[in-house]
């Protein structure tokens, strides 16, 4: 079966550090990690008004879907997908195979400078993804739910 | 794949519902959306055609409760079940910790259950996953119909694995939250196993 993802709080802070930053340096209104199944990692930004969970799972279906189209045509995968609107636009690029980095801006930025700063923040992405890969593979194969019980998980369901 | 947050402590886990077209997927999540007070749900997405048929897919996120101090999120999705679909279907089930299958009990569709069964194991395999070893659930959906063929036939048929079966009537509810919960129960238990 696939291997679990685990984020951990140091990581986690990490993550967000880079998503501050980026929405800083591009001007951006809002940045999001997302994993490719669709779990919404972190973010940063005007996040308040936004429904991050749907963008969520829409924004992996895309680049899920995307990634079927790459393969039909003989391409490993579309690796960035840019959105444009009339107030708002989307640049939307996959980092380390394995998470998706999405970009909200609107005119007081450029798709050049949103670009430019997402390449950098990629790399910085690339680097903590892989020390969490790492990191998860040395706790080994004992998970960290081991110690509930079968009532733990009736509890949930007595409500 | 669930995705365990150490961070905001959460446990995120993805359940598909998978099945032939038309045989009431987006209806179990319509009914469990209806059902789930308004701070256990996020906002239900439904990618479909105009007349109504599933597209892409149907999206529902869930909160269950807490479990040890973490937030337990289920992410409910269906498949389009009609069978020129299948790069669709194939692209849902990337990172699925469980499958409700709902069978359509009517006994012309038994075909169509049959093969939508292959198919699951089909796909799941080529994402290197294997149906004897997944959480997987069997729902025999629209019990209601006085065309459906008898549960003992459709458990002979199609539940040669021997997973938990539900009889339902999505439409009414009837069966729908015993199914979820099950499925749930399965993947939380596959968790603590901590098989990977």
């Amino acid at each position: 079966m696939a291997s679990q993802m685990v984020m951990y709080d140091e990581e986690f802070r990490r993550i967000e550090a880079v998503c501050q930053k980026l929405g800083r340096d591009a001007n951006a209104r809002v940045v999001f990690v997302i994993d490719k199944n669709g779990q919404l990692i972190a973010s940063a930004g005007e996040t308040a008004n936004l429904d991050s969970t749907s963008m969520a799972s829409l924004v992996a279906g895309e680049i899920a879907a995307t990634g079927g189209l790459a393969k039909l045509m003989g391409e490993k995968e579309f690796s960035t997908l840019f959105h444009e609107g009339t107030r708002d636009n989307l640049h939307i690029s996959v980092v380390a195979d394995r998470v998706i980095l999405v970009v909200i801006f609107d005119n007081r930025s450029s798709l050049g400078l949103v670009r430019l700063r997402v390449k950098k923040s990629a790399e910085e992405l690339t680097q903590i993804f892989e020390v969490l890969k790492t990191r998860s593979e040395q706790q080994g194969q004992q998970s960290p739910f081991a110690e509930i019980t079968d009532e733990d998980i009736d509890n949930l369901f007595s409500v | 794949m669930s995705f365990i947050n150490y961070s905001s402590r959460e446990i995120n886990c993805k359940i598909v519902y998978y099945g032939p077209g038309l045989c009431g997927k987006t209806t179990n999540l319509q009914y469990i959306y209806n059902k789930t007070s308004s701070n256990a749900k996020g906002k239900m997405i439904s990618l479909a055609t105009e007349t109504e048929r599933t597209l892409f897919f149907d999206f529902l996120p869930l909160s269950l409760g807490e479990i040890r101090g973490f937030k337990t999120r289920f992410h409910l999705y269906t498949v389009p079940g009609q069978v020129f679909y299948d790069a669709s279907r194939k692209l849902i089930l990337k990172g699925v910790d469980g499958v409700v299958f709902v069978a359509d009990s009517q006994v012309e569709r038994m075909e169509a259950n049959q093969e939508s069964l292959e198919n699951l194991r089909d796909n799941l395999k080529e994402q290197a996953y294997d149906i004897e070893k997944i959480p997987l659930v069997l729902q025999y959906n629209k019990r209601d119909l006085p065309n459906a063929a008898p549960a003992e036939d459709l458990s002979r048929l199609l539940n040669y694995l021997g997973r938990p079966e539900f009889n339902a009537t999505a439409t009414t509810g009837v069966g729908v939250f015993d199914t979820l919960k099950e499925v749930a129960k399965l993947v939380l238990q596959e968790l603590k196993r901590g098989t990977r």
